[in-house]
């Protein structure tokens, strides 16, 4: 093997700072105003990784997916301006899990990609589902929430988090993994990468057909505080008290 | 039938695997039916899950399952799920269900809810709340498909004791060498400590602790409360404190009974991984600090007297209540 051919999951993601708003009943995001930005596993950690790889020579392309309509281009044409050879866009809309993973599946079993990296979740849906079946479609192994990525020819070594510790995990490819925090730092694109991703090729790909196996029915803000009660600092003892009497916390 | 996956280490079930039965229990009573628990890998114990409503726990003892292998774990719950009927899969949402779950769901084509936070209404088709936007928003999601799984958030639930042993039934899978292909080279565990995703009580500092040398009264405060540790993202991202401990939108998101944060401004960001705690307790010496408006009780003071003194509070209560 002469280099890995990489696949890097990218979904799109309100701004941070995004004061969260439904519509429609409550069925449907407030859109008007919403900062759209890369999901930022993904593009932190995920495909800055894959980029050094193949800066480094260990990996021959990389190349992005996204399951969106048009609307998600901008944010894709953002993630080729840090790097990649080419994205595709799956030309769908869902925030079902199984019906995103199975278009991505989809497209990646004629491709031949050795590995294939996710954020570890969506912050807007929160599943840290996808990577995962993706996996499981492909028959391939899974490694979540990976701090750490080493490659050699076909080997992968991978630190993980698990509950209350780290683990280091060994694996060939093909291999599917869910990107986090330590794993890489951050870059910023620069003009140059800015004016690349423009004549980069950005495929639209049909989605093929598939049901989707859950769907939102609405949302809800959650309740508002009552309002903070104030405690002088010299009375941490009564701190205490209402926290067992009263929060019963303690 | 309800089929709840039972996690355990070393043959002790986590607070949230009995959690998740719970949880399942009460799935399987409002639907007239059994939960069943299935326990992967070497386990002395598995009959102890009929006190939290198992009626039967289905046992593979094969210790090529005491370490998680997503693609096996998700072949033997898959499997078994098929064979014993379930109808509803459960898991606690932590990193291992996260790796297996979604396996699951599509390995059967059964809708899933990640991060649950609340039974299923059973009345109008099969809907389940969860969190989302990382914590900003709820979400209620229908589950299309007959069988429905079901990834709980820790400390959403709690803990349902009732009177009873379940029957324990050895189970095997039909496993080939490739399902495990993911080697554990090492493991690096921090013993002792509640994992901050199951905590109940958490102790988080900030920049405003000015430095990691001054983390000593952050750790005394916790150990006084029990607590687990967590930061901020700056905290983490200067190596002040491991990453694992970072919490809010781009770091875990948690939901404990107490939330104690000391030195945290309250930005948008790390209340997001923070604000569905049942009670939140903000310390700082900036009454403009954003995190009161977020906050059950506030002291407005300087971290370096105010912890100091809480600690000792803390300490003349526990002696209090021993006494
Ligand atoms: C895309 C994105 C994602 C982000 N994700 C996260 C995230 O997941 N988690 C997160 O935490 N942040 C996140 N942030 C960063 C976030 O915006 C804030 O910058 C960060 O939370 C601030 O951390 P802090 O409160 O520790 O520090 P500061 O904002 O500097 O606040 C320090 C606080 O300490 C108080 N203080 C100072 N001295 C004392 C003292 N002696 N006693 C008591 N109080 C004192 C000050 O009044 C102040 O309120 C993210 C930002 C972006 C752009
Ligand atoms: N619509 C999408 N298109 C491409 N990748 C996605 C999409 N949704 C999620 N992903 C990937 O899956 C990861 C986990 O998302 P989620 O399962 O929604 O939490 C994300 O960080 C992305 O890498």
């Amino acid at each position: 093997m002469t280099g890995m051919k990489i696949l890097v999951c990218i979904t799109k993601a309100p701004d941070t700072t995004t004061k969260i708003a439904f519509v429609d009943n409550d069925t449907r995001l407030n859109e008007a105003g919403v900062q759209w930005i890369i999901n930022p596993y993904e593009e932190w950690y995920a495909l800055v990784r894959a980029l050094e790889l193949k800066e480094a020579g260990l990996a021959t392309a990389v190349h992005l997916v996204t399951v969106g309509k048009a609307d998600t281009e901008p944010v894709i044409r953002k993630a080729l301006a840090l790097g990649g050879d080419e994205a595709i866009r799956i030309d769908a809309d869902s925030n079902d899990s199984f019906y995103i993973a199975s278009q991505i599946a989809h497209f990646a079993r004629t491709e031949n990609y050795d590995l294939i990296m996710t954020g570890k979740e969506s912050i807007d849906y929160n599943n840290a589902s996808t990577g995962a079946m993706i996996a499981e479609l492909l028959d391939m192994p899974y490694i979540t929430h990976v701090s750490k990525l080493e490659v050699s020819g076909n080997q992968v070594q991978a630190n993980r988090e698990i509950e209350g510790g780290e683990e280091s995990n060994s694996c060939s490819v093909p291999l599917v993994i869910s990107c986090q925090k330590g794993m890489a730092e951050a870059r910023i694109p620069n003009m140059r990468g800015i004016m690349a991703a423009r004549t980069k090729p950005l495929k639209v790909v049909t989605p093929v057909e598939e049901s989707e196996l859950t769907s939102t029915i609405s949302y809800e803000m959650p309740p508002q505080k009552a309002g903070v009660k104030m405690v002088a600092p010299e009375q941490m003892d009564e701190l205490v008290r209402l926290l067992h009497e009263e929060a019963k916390v303690i | 039938m309800v089929l709840v996956f039972a996690e355990q280490n070393q043959g002790v079930f986590k607070k949230s695997a009995l959690e998740a039965v719970s949880y399942a229990a009460s799935v399987a009573a409002a639907s007239g039916t059994e939960a069943h628990a299935i326990v992967l890998g070497t386990c002395q114990d598995a009959a102890a899950l009929g006190q939290y409503g198992a009626t039967k726990v289905y046992h593979l003892n094969d210790e090529r399952l005491n370490h998680l292998e997503a693609k096996a774990y998700a072949k033997a719950i898959g499997q078994l799920a098929t064979e014993a009927g379930a109808k509803v899969i459960v898991f606690s949402n932590n990193n291992t269900a996260k790796a297996v779950a979604p396996r699951v769901s599509a390995r059967l084509k059964a809708g899933l809810v990640a991060g649950a936070i609340a039974l299923p209404d059973m009345n109008n088709g099969f809907v389940v709340k969860k969190a989302v936007f990382s914590g900003k928003a709820f979400s209620f999601v229908k589950i299309n498909t007959e069988i429905k799984v079901i990834s709980l958030t820790p400390n959403s639930f709690g803990l349902i004791k009732v009177d009873g042993q379940a029957e324990v039934i050895l189970k095997t899978a039909n496993f080939t060498d490739s399902d495990f292909a993911v080697k554990v080279e090492s493991v690096q565990t921090v013993s002792g400590i509640v994992p901050l995703g199951e905590a109940e009580l958490v102790v988080s500092g900030g920049r405003g602790l000015k430095g990691p040398e001054n983390w000593g009264i952050l750790e005394d405060l916790a150990s006084a409360v029990g607590a687990t540790l967590a930061c901020s993202r700056p905290v983490a991202d200067s190596h002040w404190r491991p990453h694992h401990e970072h919490v809010g939108q781009t770091g875990g998101t948690i939901r404990p009974n107490l939330y104690i944060a000391v030195g945290i401004s309250g930005a948008i960001q790390h209340l997001a991984g923070v604000n569905s705690s049942k009670t939140i307790v903000v310390i700082n010496k900036d009454a403009e600090a954003p995190f009161f408006k977020a906050a059950d009780y506030g002291v407005l003071g300087d971290a370096f007297e105010v912890v100091p003194r809480l600690t000792e509070a803390i300490k003349k209560f526990k002696a209090a209540q021993h006494a």
